[in-house]
């Protein structure tokens, strides 16, 4: 078969793939593209066809030794179990902090209560010990969105799994995002806003508030 | 003219323990007229209904963020000259000069102080 004739079935076969699949194509179904391209050699076979014949099957091997190698990670065990456990155990943690925290502020807002009724400089003693307790307190809010930011990259890597599981022939749940697109992990917020969605920033990284201060005095 | 500690003041935040410190710390301060809401446009409907002195915004809220909160606030010919301070831990410079150009009267990044708190407030209120 002349090497076009060949090239127009493929691309007809791939055209059809990206039509019904929207983009993503299945390994079985490369497989099958490669399968069905090598039975088209037929008859003489020139010195090129046979390059091509060497090539492609090289390919079709490598992408079964992939897809067996890939299965064997068991990456649907990663997604229903150590991801979905990962993600469970972190809220569980935002959850205990933030239970921990009020148990805080429902014992200092009691000794405001008590401090009320206390001489005035004791008053203002236990005033100032219950105000850095409440500065304090912050931790939970950081550590909160800190977490949250971790529990969405997982979500993330789970998609990317998922995306996996069904290139490998596995069922999907949900819709991966669209090429171009910033997955769901980073989108809300409006338009143009996403970019300035990114929490508490490590200690490092951060800046203070002098550097917030000096910044926002700059346009004065 | 004296800072009316009387004033309504909006806090607005996704988490309640951070309502609850912040309205402590207003407390502390003798700002005991405060309302809580816990995301944009909880805080743009409070805002509507009742005069307020003063709004303290988290920025990371869902699904109306703080900022978009200060934009409808500054759109808004009844609400534009309301003094709004954001109240975050989002501290890229991207983030202030965004705020800034969205008319944010003051910005604290989190974790905060009350000193802090009080310090920003004054800036915009006035010393009490």
């Amino acid at each position: 078969m002349p090497s076009k004739a060949v090239d127009r079935d493929l691309e007809q076969r791939l055209n059809e793939i990206r039509e019904s699949s929207g983009g993503t194509v299945r390994v079985d179904e490369i497989g099958e593209v490669v399968q069905s391209l090598l039975n088209s050699l037929k008859g003489d076979l020139t010195a090129a066809d046979l390059r091509i014949y060497q090539e492609l099957e090289g390919l079709a091997a490598y992408i079964r030794a992939a897809k067996a190698e890939i299965a064997q990670l068991r990456p649907q065990d990663i997604k229903e179990h150590f991801i979905s456990s990962a993600s469970d155990e972190l809220d569980a943690i935002v959850e205990a902090t933030e239970s921990a925290t009020n148990d805080i502020l429902d014992a200092v807002e009691a000794i405001e209560n008590v401090a009320a009724e206390a001489p005035e400089e004791i008053n203002q003693k236990l005033s100032e010990l219950t105000t850095r307790i409440y500065e304090a307190c912050n931790f939970q809010d950081i550590t909160g969105q800190r977490i949250t930011k971790v529990v969405r990259a997982l979500k993330h890597i789970e998609d990317k799994i998922e995306s996996l599981v069904k290139a490998l022939g596995g069922e999907t749940v949900e819709p991966k995002a669209a090429d171009g697109q910033k997955p769901a992990f980073f989108t809300h917020g409006g338009e143009g806003e996403q970019d300035l969605l990114n929490g508490p920033q490590t200690p490092g990284k951060a800046n203070k508030q002098d550097d917030i201060d000096a910044l926002f005095s700059s346009f004065d | 003219m004296p800072v009316d500690k009387n004033m309504k003041v909006l806090i607005v935040d996704d988490y309640k323990t951070m309502l609850r410190i912040v309205r402590n710390l207003l407390k502390q301060l003798g700002f005991m007229n405060v309302d809580e809401a816990t995301d944009g446009s909880m805080a743009l409907q409070l805002l509507r209904n009742a005069p307020y002195g003063l709004v303290i915004s988290d920025w990371n809220m869902e699904p109306m963020t703080g900022l978009q909160l200060l934009k409808e606030v500054r759109a808004d010919p009844k609400l534009k000259g309301v003094p709004f301070i954001m109240v975050t831990a989002e501290s890229k410079s991207e983030n202030v000069i965004a705020a800034k150009e969205a008319g944010v009267s003051n910005y604290i990044v989190k974790p905060f102080n009350a000193e802090t708190l009080k310090t920003k407030m004054s800036s915009v209120l006035g010393d009490f």
